[in-house]
């Protein structure tokens, strides 16, 4: 997954804020957290000098456009199916305590994550922990998935 | 609701939606039952008799004349059937004076053997659920092999007294020659063995617990991992079948392990079965000639004259046998070469739903139900407990159980 300071190395760091921002480092802060988007930075558009760069900050942006609102990417060609965060999920596991909680798979549709056909799939993300600007940094989901096959940015 | 026959975890909370022939919505199914039950509308077997299509009573003629016409037939696979058609199997073999052996012995037989003469004391998954605080897996990934094992038993869910679980809770050690897709979960407690060291490591385990220095291996490590094993109130280990292969016959150390850990503290082994109905088989041949697999019952049903031994089971009788029947199992692609060369040299019968290298080998191929899908009965989970189903779907396929009951009407 990339990283933030992976996008400043393609901004033009040069602190111009043009982009409203004080800085590029923060820019590139925003541009991971998908407050911010690429066309906001009016030199790496215009400039013809940073032409490469804008090529392949496209491509290093180009997986994050597929996240939720959360953050939230699931690669189900990863996925096992095993369950390890819908049991794990604590917001799963308040909905439904006498399934998730104890294992078994859930029955109503509160659920954030959930297994179907054989891979895990994301619903209800307004309830996530990481929902909305005053967001709590859960990762019960990824910390126990055996293959990696959830992510957040 | 319906229950997944896809390994031995018997999940019973799965839901399906099948539609014209498919299964167009499955909730809660892991990847591997997925599989399991996707395969049948794509690799469903028909009734054939050297490769060529007949009628199912054609098929079921023909396996009977087979049988009776051999001298020393062998009945092999067994661990993906019910227990209704394990015990008509093992009255065939009786009938008939056949070999008769299951997927066990090449896999956990050795440590089964101990675990249902009581040698080794055993528990139930839902008493790990709800009282294990340390589960140690040896030799085995479960992420790979029992997909639901972690999340429904031994590790991520909520229990009576394990309340805060693996958050807190529970500990879960890793013992293995990779880094698995299991030891990554724990990977504070994964301890690399190197092939064939799994009896040094042990060796090791005991000095710790002694309270002495091991000489071999990472010390420090040891000493962590032997203070683990001390503190836990209850502890299960699930060794696989990595671990059974390398200790053979050295597996009385592990009861010596598992006897001086429980002087410490409580420990329990449950094993890492893969076939969903092993442990059934293995039960009932316990109960019926006081051996689990890897039987002869040449001199027919009153002579009663049973063997057992290396020379009953797959491997040697493979060779020795002049014609067999192979049921819910594919020993040409899962066992070494020399038996499965044996195996293909003489003439097969194969029951099985799903297409496969024996099935495609075999002379006379009797297509059966699914169970669980199609087909109900009763089975034991990996830890001995009863588990009945109902099947879900009509079908005119027959099951396993009427299958041999007309063959042995026909003999």
């Amino acid at each position: 997954m990339v990283g933030a300071m992976e996008i400043y190395m393609l901004l033009p760091k040069t602190n111009c804020k043009k982009c409203g921002l004080p800085t590029c480092m923060a820019f590139a802060v925003g541009l991971l957290g998908r407050e911010k988007k690429i066309d906001e930075c009016p030199p790496l558009i215009e400039e013809k000098k940073y032409e490469a760069k804008l090529k392949k900050l496209h491509e290093v942006m180009a997986p994050l456009e597929n996240a939720s609102e959360t953050g939230l990417i699931i690669h189900p060609e990863k996925c096992f199916g095993c369950g390890n965060c819908v049991v794990a999920c604590p917001v799963n596991v308040a909905a439904e305590p006498t399934r998730c909680a104890v294992g078994l798979g859930p029955e109503g549709d509160k659920v954030i994550l959930r297994v179907q056909d054989g891979v895990v799939l994301a619903n209800n993300l307004k309830e996530c922990r990481r929902f909305g600007p005053n967001k709590i940094l859960c990762n019960a989901c990824t910390a126990t998935c055996p293959s990696k096959a959830i992510e957040f940015v | 609701m319906t229950t997944c026959t896809g390994c031995s975890l018997l999940c019973e909370d799965i839901e399906l939606v099948l539609k014209t022939g498919a299964i167009s919505e499955a909730k809660n199914l892991c990847r591997k039952g997925q599989g399991h039950f996707q395969a049948l509308f794509t690799e469903r077997t028909k009734p054939m008799i050297d490769g060529k299509e007949v009628t199912l009573d054609q098929a079921i003629a023909k396996a009977a004349e087979i049988l009776k016409n051999a001298r020393t037939p062998l009945l092999y696979g067994w661990s993906n059937s019910t227990l209704e058609a394990q015990t008509v199997g093992i009255n065939l073999a009786k009938k008939i004076g056949a070999f008769i052996d299951d997927t066990s012995s090449f896999c956990e037989g050795l440590l089964m053997e101990r675990i249902l003469n009581g040698k080794i004391p055993t528990c139930t998954l839902d008493d790990v659920r709800n009282f294990a605080d340390t589960s140690v897996f040896w030799g085995t990934d479960p992420s790979n092999s029992h997909p639901r094992h972690l999340s429904r038993f031994s590790y991520y869910p909520r229990g009576e007294k394990r309340q805060k679980s693996y958050e807190e809770e529970r500990t879960c050690v890793v013992v293995d020659v990779r880094k698995s897709a299991t030891a990554h979960l724990c990977s504070n407690y994964y301890f690399r063995v190197p092939p064939d060291g799994d009896a040094e490591f042990l060796e090791s385990i005991l000095t710790v617990l002694d309270g002495k220095i091991p000489k071999t291996g990472d010390k420090k490590r040891l000493i962590e991992l032997g203070t683990i094993l001390k503190k836990t109130e209850f502890g299960v280990i699930f060794p696989g079948p990595g671990m059974i292969y390398s200790m053979q016959d050295k597996m009385d150390l592990f009861e010596e392990l598992v006897a001086r850990l429980n002087e410490i503290t409580t420990f329990k082994v449950i094993p890492m079965v893969g076939h969903y109905n092993m442990r059934g088989f293995n039960q009932l041949m316990l109960g019926q000639t006081g051996f689990i697999n890897s039987v002869s019952f040449r001199g027919g049903a009153a002579g009663a004259a049973t063997t057992h031994g290396p020379e009953q089971g797959v491997a040697l009788a493979a060779k020795s046998s002049d014609a067999a029947l192979i049921i819910g199992s594919d020993p040409l692609s899962a066992l070494p070469f020399g038996t499965a060369r044996a195996l293909a040299h003489i003439p097969l019968i194969a029951i099985d739903p799903r297409r496969s290298l024996t099935t495609d080998a075999a002379q006379v191929v009797i297509p059966s139900a699914l169970s669980g899908l199609e087909a109900g009965g009763t089975a034991l989970r990996m830890d001995g407990t009863r588990i009945s189903f109902e099947p879900i779907t009509e079908s005119e396929r027959l099951s396993d159980e009427q299958i041999l009951t007309r063959i042995m009407e026909a003999i």
